[in-house]
């Protein structure tokens, strides 16, 4: 595994001012490819540890990994660099779709270019997940618990909320067992 | 319509779903249809779905929906309010635990409870694939050939290090060739 770079408040802004403005269908996975792949702020584990504790708190996941990230590095300018860069772009160019929306009375039509763009989006999501499955290599346990989160969310499709408050107490028992066990042998 | 002051409303309504929203922003959608459409009649159930269609395909985060709607409601101002009220008391909140954690930092037990946490995080993100990839492949003309693309592009981007840019734009051509 390579080291990690500690970024720069300027390079904390720019990158997540990237992740904003390429997340299309959402920003989870170029989020993980500008942190962990493009700028190797955070290796893959830490990220990903970072991304479940923005899980399990109210509000945006990647919103709350922003915050916490950009504190990491640079305090409290570091956490509102973060947020300033993941929110401003897509915020600009909502403006426009609004001003827009204001003129003629109909939200623009999606073009078919961009349905194009989200099926492709929805299989960038798809493969981040396996990618950070395959690196992370869960023990099976664990691995059940994030396929029933799958199961829950898209084949059942329960709230999410009532995803993670099941599941949070039980994946965080299963990792304590495991290192309980491991410990007392 | 109730009487109170448009950006009160905004306030209240997105701060008291803000800390619901455990799992994401989008795991509030039903409870924000709720608040848009019938507590105050801000816009029709068909205008919520617009709004948050559009939030998906532009880029950023798809919290931005909530932005949307405060435009709606009261222009620009709206939108920054109701923006702020969705997202700073939970960044706050999520401020303070990055702090608490940092002096928990070393204690074993936190990092092991924490790994407990990941698979859930992963397994939610898989779930969001999933449902976009559903949610596209419906609205489209060919869905067939959407599956195909998303599934193509989930390869490339679990297999491939090469930046996910080349199946956006691969998938915007395939969309504007094929699925007007």
């Amino acid at each position: 595994m390579s080291e990690t770079i500690t970024p720069g408040k300027a390079a904390l802004f720019l990158g997540y001012a990237k992740i904003g403005l390429l997340g299309f269908g959402g920003v989870a996975a170029w989020a993980r490819r500008v942190i962990v792949e493009e700028r190797r702020w955070l290796s893959e584990r830490d990220y990903a540890e970072v991304l479940g504790l923005g899980q399990i708190l109210p509000g945006p996941n990647v919103g709350n990994a922003a915050v916490m990230i950009g504190r990491r590095f640079h305090g409290l300018s570091g956490a509102l660099l973060a947020t300033a860069g993941l929110y401003a772009g897509p915020l600009a160019i909502l403006i426009a779709l609004s001003l827009f929306y204001d003129r003629y009375g109909t939200t623009p039509g999606v073009a078919p270019f961009m349905q194009g763009v989200a099926a492709a989006a929805a299989g960038m999501v798809i493969g981040t997940a396996i990618k950070m499955g395959e690196k992370l290599r869960p023990p099976p346990e664990l691995l059940a618990v994030g396929l029933l989160a799958v199961a829950g969310a898209a084949v059942l499709r329960l709230p999410l909320p009532v995803v993670v408050v099941t599941l949070a107490p039980l994946g965080v028992w299963l990792s304590l067992r495991r290192a309980w066990k491991a410990g007392a042998r | 319509m109730s009487e109170e002051s448009p950006l009160g409303a905004l306030v209240l309504g997105f701060l008291g779903i803000s800390l619901l929203s455990v799992g994401g922003g989008v795991a509030v959608l039903p409870e924000m249809q709720r608040l848009v459409v019938e507590t105050h009649g801000w816009m029709d159930a068909l205008g919520f779905a617009k709004r948050f269609a559009l939030a998906q395909a532009a880029p950023g985060p798809n919290i931005m929906v909530v932005g949307l709607i405060g435009w709606h409601v009261a222009g620009a101002l709206g939108m920054f309010t109701a923006m702020l009220a969705m997202c700073g008391p939970t960044s706050l909140l999520a401020y303070g635990v990055a702090r608490m954690r940092q002096r928990l930092a070393g204690r074993r037990g936190l990092r092991v409870a924490e790994r407990g946490l990941v698979p859930i995080a992963v397994g939610l993100i898989a779930a969001s694939g999933v449902l976009l990839a559903a949610g596209t492949a419906e609205g489209a003309a060919l869905p067939w050939l959407a599956l195909g693309v998303t599934l193509g592009s989930a390869l490339f981007v679990w297999r491939s290090a090469r930046s996910p840019l080349w199946v956006l734009g691969f998938g915007a051509i395939m969309g504007a060739l094929f699925l007007r």
